[in-house]
């Protein structure tokens, strides 16, 4: 399925959104307007906005502690991803969650998991309800490199694998779990081939290629929504920063960095769609200007919005009431 | 009333909560073609089929996992671990992401699920296979948990945690699937609240505090005391958290002596909290200091002879009694 140029023009947009929200939150972070951890995302962008583009708002999705680029895809608003850090309670998680867990029901996106690999049965259960309930709603499950040599990730492959479950397994692999290559960490030469032990189809793509991320998962979700099964797909991408903000990254070259730098998936896209005379130079201005507005203004918002008050802290231990 | 099994009680408890509502389904090792490692789920699947009555692979932190998935989007799970030994596995699952969600999500995410399943020490199954693990679970907000000790209440309260909002584990005593007792019938919906204490044993001159597997103890030591003319009352705590303590204060009130007799581990365990707080609470009414009856602090041993003496016992429990009774 090739979707309408003034799609890509919009997944252009959604990327830059993504870009220039991590930035300002890098600035923020740094100067202290941020606590606890926070992790970006930049660089990878094409990964999820390929996901977003290829999937339906209703569709399930959930992902790891890097996560906020995964919360703007689905809808939620800069504003609130914002206020989220600030912890505010204008924040997609009422301030509760932080940059590791950003939640928002309405827009379909199941979480900010901090825990790595813990998150994957979760994903395993939500596609078991889809099935259950006879929805074609297929679930993406996002995670790192890092989280393919845990336990529940193993589990919930098998799971998915054997009760024919409509998920999409998505490892984003950007080469380093924190500070430990794949090379360090994995036996495999190939993390794909950790599907094919379940009997789980799957595929590599290039995660910095937006066309290819998307046109595959289309084709993997069409084929899940006829028939529930499980997929996986390996995403070959980079992070520009460190592992957190407090990781100068020391355990990677500058040239390896330069080298992903130079095949960044907004710049790519960018030349793509204008060298096919989709897209000017002064459109795209236009956009990244929005999204660099749209970051800035998210942090006056936050700056703005009012602590979670302390009268509601026992208010989100149990919410009353049984089923009727 | 008639007179049913425990393991009969709660088989009535899923059966009758999976006819009311389509979005509970019962899942775990070996529910539903074995019917059950321990025979609680006896028929659930030729009644309601696979899709409700589900066997997973020994995967325990997976499909804990998977419960809290569904839950996440609004069914209603029940997960049976075949011991709450083996939910350590899976705790994880149940302490992170089943009790911190509704938190993390700011009020979003409740997870209505039910893990339940035998719970506690019982015979000669070696340190692997008999922890107590209700002090850990009660350890964390965002968990209620209730430890049965009657077919009436492991009915009444298995119901009531499987139409709860919130996580809730039903600690099922391990010892006790083959006791007996009274029972309301079917046709009447028998919901036991979480949070209620129930006064088992009427008396005046001490109150034992118990629950699970240390309820009929109570009760036997409570008769024994009587032919020595000290009259005991004793008081199941039944749910652990939320803790009833209204119901134990009224009692230490009557009796002012306390022996709290648990199944779990001294350090940290349950009646530690539950002595803090009668002490911090009503300090005046005590004439004696609380003691408490518990296990051994040593891993469980397989030979009988040292099991019998790390668990708490008749013998123990009398001792204490009267040493608080200073009889």
């Amino acid at each position: 399925m090739q979707l309408a140029e003034r799609d890509e023009v919009e997944m252009l947009s959604l990327m830059l959104l993504v870009r220039r929200f991590e930035e300002r939150a890098s600035q923020q972070y740094q100067a202290q307007k941020i606590g606890g951890f926070c992790h970006l995302y930049i660089g990878q962008e094409a990964v999820v906005v390929g996901a977003a583009a290829a999937t339906r708002h209703d569709d399930y999705f959930i992902t790891a502690y890097r996560d906020h680029a995964h919360a703007l895809v689905k809808g939620t608003s800069p504003d609130a991803c914002m206020a989220e850090l600030f912890g505010k309670e204008t924040g997609c998680s009422g301030g509760l969650g932080g940059s590791m867990h950003y939640f928002d029901r309405k827009n379909h996106m199941y979480g900010g998991h901090a825990i790595v690999g813990a998150h994957v049965p979760l994903a395993v259960g939500m596609a078991f309800a889809s099935k259950y309930r006879g929805e074609d709603r297929v679930t993406l499950c996002f995670f790192g490199d890092g989280a393919i040599n845990q336990g529940a990730f193993h589990e919930a492959l098998n799971l998915a694998a054997l009760f024919k479950l409509p998920v999409l397994f998505i490892c984003e692999n950007n080469l380093f779990a924190m500070g430990t290559s794949v090379k360090r960490s994995t036996s495999l030469k190939q993390i794909v081939d950790r599907a094919e032990g379940y009997d789980i189809p799957a595929d590599i793509v290039d995660g910095m290629n937006f066309r290819e991320v998307r046109d595959k998962i289309s084709e993997i979700v069409g084929s899940i929504r006829k028939e529930p099964h499980a997929a996986f797909i390996e995403a070959r991408t980079y992070r520009y920063r460190g592992h957190s903000m407090s990781d100068p990254a020391s355990y990677r070259t500058k040239d390896e960095l330069e080298k992903y730098r130079m095949d960044d998936p907004i710049i790519r896209l960018r030349a793509q769609l204008t060298r096919e005379g989709k897209l000017t130079n002064e459109q795209f201005d236009k956009m990244d200007r929005e999204a660099k507005d749209a970051a800035m203004a998210s942090v006056k918002f936050a700056e703005q919005s009012p602590e979670p008050p302390l009268e509601k802290l026992y208010d989100y231990t149990f919410v009353d009431g049984a089923s009727a | 009333m008639r007179e049913i099994t425990y393991r009969q009680a709660l088989n009535e408890a899923l059966a009758e909560e999976l006819e009311r509502d389509p979005d509970v389904f019962l899942m775990g090792e070996e529910v539903a073609e074995y019917n059950g490692a321990y025979k609680v789920s006896q028929g659930l699947l030729d009644r309601f089929g696979p899709k409700r009555i589900i066997d997973t692979p020994i995967s325990e932190n997976g499909f804990a996992g998977m419960g809290i998935g569904a839950a996440m989007v609004g069914l209603r799970p029940i997960v049976e671990f075949m011991t709450f030994s083996f939910s350590l596995v899976a705790f994880d699952q149940v302490v992170n992401n089943a009790t911190n969600m509704l938190t993390m999500s700011g009020g979003q995410f409740n997870i209505p699920i039910t893990f339940r399943g035998p719970n506690g020490p019982a015979h000669q199954l070696g340190a692997t296979h008999s922890h107590a693990t209700e002090c850990l679970y009660a350890n964390f907000p965002g968990l209620k948990v209730c430890t049965p000790a009657t077919p009436r209440d492991a009915k009444g309260l298995l119901k009531t945690a499987i139409r709860d909002n919130n996580p809730v584990l039903v600690l099922e005593a391990e010892l006790l699937y083959s006791s007996k007792g009274m029972v309301e019938p079917p046709d009447e919906d028998l919901l036991i609240p979480l949070g209620e204490a129930e006064v088992k044993r009427e008396g005046s001159d001490v109150t034992i505090i118990c629950y699970a597997q240390t309820v009929p103890l109570a009760l036997n030591a409570a008769a024994q005391l009587e032919d020595e003319d000290i009259s005991a009352e004793v008081i199941d705590l039944r749910s652990i958290k939320p803790l009833d303590e209204e119901a134990i204060y009224k009692s230490i009130a009557k009796t002012h002596r306390v022996v709290i007799v648990e199944q779990d581990r001294p350090f940290c365990g349950v009646g530690a909290e539950v002595c803090y707080r009668i002490q911090k609470n009503i300090f005046d009414e005590l004439d004696a200091p609380v003691l408490r009856v518990s296990q051994e602090d040593v891993p469980m041993p397989y030979n009988e002879r040292l099991e019998k003496a790390v668990l708490p016992n008749n013998d123990k429990l009398i001792a204490a009694v009267k040493k608080v009774c200073y009889a």
